[in-house]
């Protein structure tokens, strides 16, 4: 993944070692160093942060350092339900954006090929939600499916849907959100594999007698896993750790709360910092190790 | 994440006003044109509701920028021009303070990452230098973060050193996580630059420095352009970790997650209609110079 692309260069100059390790120092050091101050230390004062205690006779959201692991059995303990709903629904909306970006990336991709314009509109089309706000969009949806939106209320009147049931505050309505706002994440790196399938080795397929099924599932589908991995894994990332979906003012109610909410409502909140770094360091071990199995199974390492 | 790296190429791609065809690497060959069947349709229809779909929310929130509501923007009662004419007027100009504040934090971030996220790709790609992939992954575990991860490590480092959090801590966080897009989008754009024209350039005995200015930067310009974009693009709309690291300074996101709860005044419509449109006009702009150029080098060559 993208340090594939990091690390797959191809060195031009011939070296002239002293000087241009002098030169590559200064163009690196300024950068790097910014990335361990605010994002590696950062990750390290998480974990500390997660291991504090509560200061004895201390204030609300007044802690010390200690080794008090109790906190992970604490918020594992209390937010178990939170974490398997945040990987659930990740899950689901990954399943659904890939179902809905593949034929989309096929058809800009492959068919549309011949028309570069077209495939530059369409494509400016697929980003276009990135230009508006991501939290007016997903008002815009609660607003469109709300109870008494015309959507909803015509599926009621053909009995389509219970005449007491809603959908904004469900599980399905986060879920909804959440393909929504990552569909553009999962149909870009898509495209970007598609774009560059070589049909012949699909014409090849077919004059061997294979039916267009087979073709789509022995050569299309292996031909175009690198963007199938990279787009769901850039879907269940965020998708995971979201917390604007699932909120109750937007498409989430009571019980659809998420991982992120707990984590914002502890740090911001409760002022239970611990806590909420408890969570994060969780969230992001999980998906760590979730990305290395994926990767790993679908056997793109060469990739990473 | 090449991913990552591919989905913001092609991003990219789209504001360059040339060459994005390196970027995006070679054309694959053209499928063989197949005789008309019923089935040839299914795809291109698809396509077309795949994509009103897509724009459905856009075109709500704009129709709504022109609803004469009062406080709540929920119900439709009526058309009129009065929110886009006075945008600032509602709530002692609160969306537009918000507004400014985020064009401020995504100009500044986008300097600040652009011309760090630069230099490491020129490096990158040019140099050999030890810890290389220690420093691959340096930069791309950002991109794999959670973005309530890295707003609340941050917010986790800013309490521990008892920094307050203000526009500062904003900026520092929104440079953080931009550095590695421009990375990915301007490497591609190094990794793709002719050697054979610097050596034009130092041929000619045009000084290392000269050589940069004159030759190395201009041709790097369009990458560095869409990188900084995406990177402004990237800032403007952040609202997750912008939240862990605001205090008690409005974005233009978090006005928005604030106000949800009691209702979002048509300004705020307004302003993201205004700067969809700014924003599509741009890359549509691009887009179709590029075309034109493209159709004109095809006449010559």
């Amino acid at each position: 993944m993208a340090f594939a692309a990091f690390s797959s260069t191809s060195v031009v100059a011939e070296p002239a070692p002293r000087k241009k390790s002098r030169i590559a120092l200064f163009l690196l050091l300024p950068g790097i160093l910014y990335l361990v101050l605010f994002f590696l230390t950062p990750l390290v004062s998480l974990v500390l942060t997660s291991l504090q205690a509560p200061r004895e006779f201390g204030d609300i959201g007044q802690y010390d350092y200690a080794f008090n692991w109790q906190n992970y059995v604490q918020v594992v303990d209390a937010y178990w339900p939170h974490i398997l709903r945040s990987f659930g629904y990740a899950l689901a909306a990954t399943v659904f954006a890939l179902a809905f970006s593949y034929p989309l990336a096929y058809f800009i991709g492959v068919k549309a090929r011949r028309w570069p314009l077209l495939q530059s509109l369409m494509l400016v089309l697929v980003i276009a939600p990135f230009f508006i706000s991501f939290l007016l969009r997903t008002l815009a949806w609660k607003q469109l499916l709300s109870d008494e939106s015309f959507v909803i209320t015509s599926l009621k009147a053909l009995s389509l849907m219970a005449p007491d049931a809603h959908f904004t505050g469900t599980p399905a309505a986060v879920i909804f959100g959440l393909t929504y706002n990552f569909i553009p994440f999962m149909t870009l790196p898509l495209f970007t594999t598609l774009e560059r399938l070589d049909t012949r080795y699909l014409e090849a397929g077919s004059d061997l007698y294979a039916s267009p099924f087979q073709v789509f599932r022995k050569v299309t589908i292996p031909l175009s896993m690198p963007g199938i991995v990279a787009g769901t894994l850039l879907t269940f990332i965020p998708a995971a750790g979201d917390y604007v979906n699932a909120s109750r003012d937007f498409l989430g109610g009571a019980d659809t709360q998420m991982i992120g909410n707990v984590i914002e409502a502890n740090f911001l909140v409760l002022q239970n910092y611990p806590a909420a770094a408890a969570l994060s360091i969780i969230l992001m071990a999980v998906i760590l190790v979730i990305v290395g199995v994926y990767v790993k199974r679908s056997g793109t390492e060469e990739l990473l | 994440m090449s991913g990552e790296g591919q989905a913001g190429t092609v991003v990219a791609g789209l504001f360059e006003t040339e060459n994005a065809e390196t970027a995006r690497g070679s054309r694959a060959p053209l499928p063989r044109p197949r005789r008309w069947s019923p089935s040839s349709w299914i795809l291109p229809a698809y396509a077309i509701l795949a994509f009103i779909f897509l724009l459905i929310p856009i075109a709500y929130t704009f129709i709504f920028s022109f609803n004469d509501s009062l406080k709540s923007n929920i119900s439709w009662r009526g058309f009129t021009f009065d929110k886009w004419l006075n945008v600032c007027a509602v709530q002692n100009g609160a969306v537009c303070e918000a507004f400014a504040n985020s064009i401020v934090i995504g100009v500044v971030a986008t300097v600040v990452a652009t011309i760090l996220g630069t230099m490491i790709a020129i490096a990158i790609v040019r140099y050999r230098f030890r810890a290389r992939s220690g420093i691959s992954l340096l930069l791309f575990l950002p991109m794999a973060t959670p973005e309530v991860v890295l707003g609340a490590g941050l917010a986790a480092q800013f309490l521990a050193f008892g920094v307050p959090k203000d526009m500062l801590t904003i900026i520092l966080a929104h440079t953080m996580f931009c550095i590695s897009f421009v990375v990915v989008t301007v490497k591609a754009r190094v990794a793709s630059l002719d050697p054979a024209l610097e050596e034009a350039g130092r041929d000619l005995y045009g000084s290392p420095t000269q050589v940069f200015l004159r030759v190395t930067f201009p041709l790097l310009l369009p990458g560095i352009i869409a990188a900084a974009l995406l990177s402004f693009a990237l800032s403007f709309d952040d609202f997750i970790i912008t939240n862990f690291n605001s205090g008690s300074v409005m974005t233009f996101p978090k006005y928005i997650y604030i106000s949800a709860s009691r209702g979002i005044p048509a300004e705020a419509n307004v302003i993201a209609s205004a700067v969809f449109l700014f924003a599509i006009a741009l890359v549509l702009v691009a887009q179709i110079s590029q075309a034109a150029r493209r159709r004109k080098l095809a006449k010559q060559g």
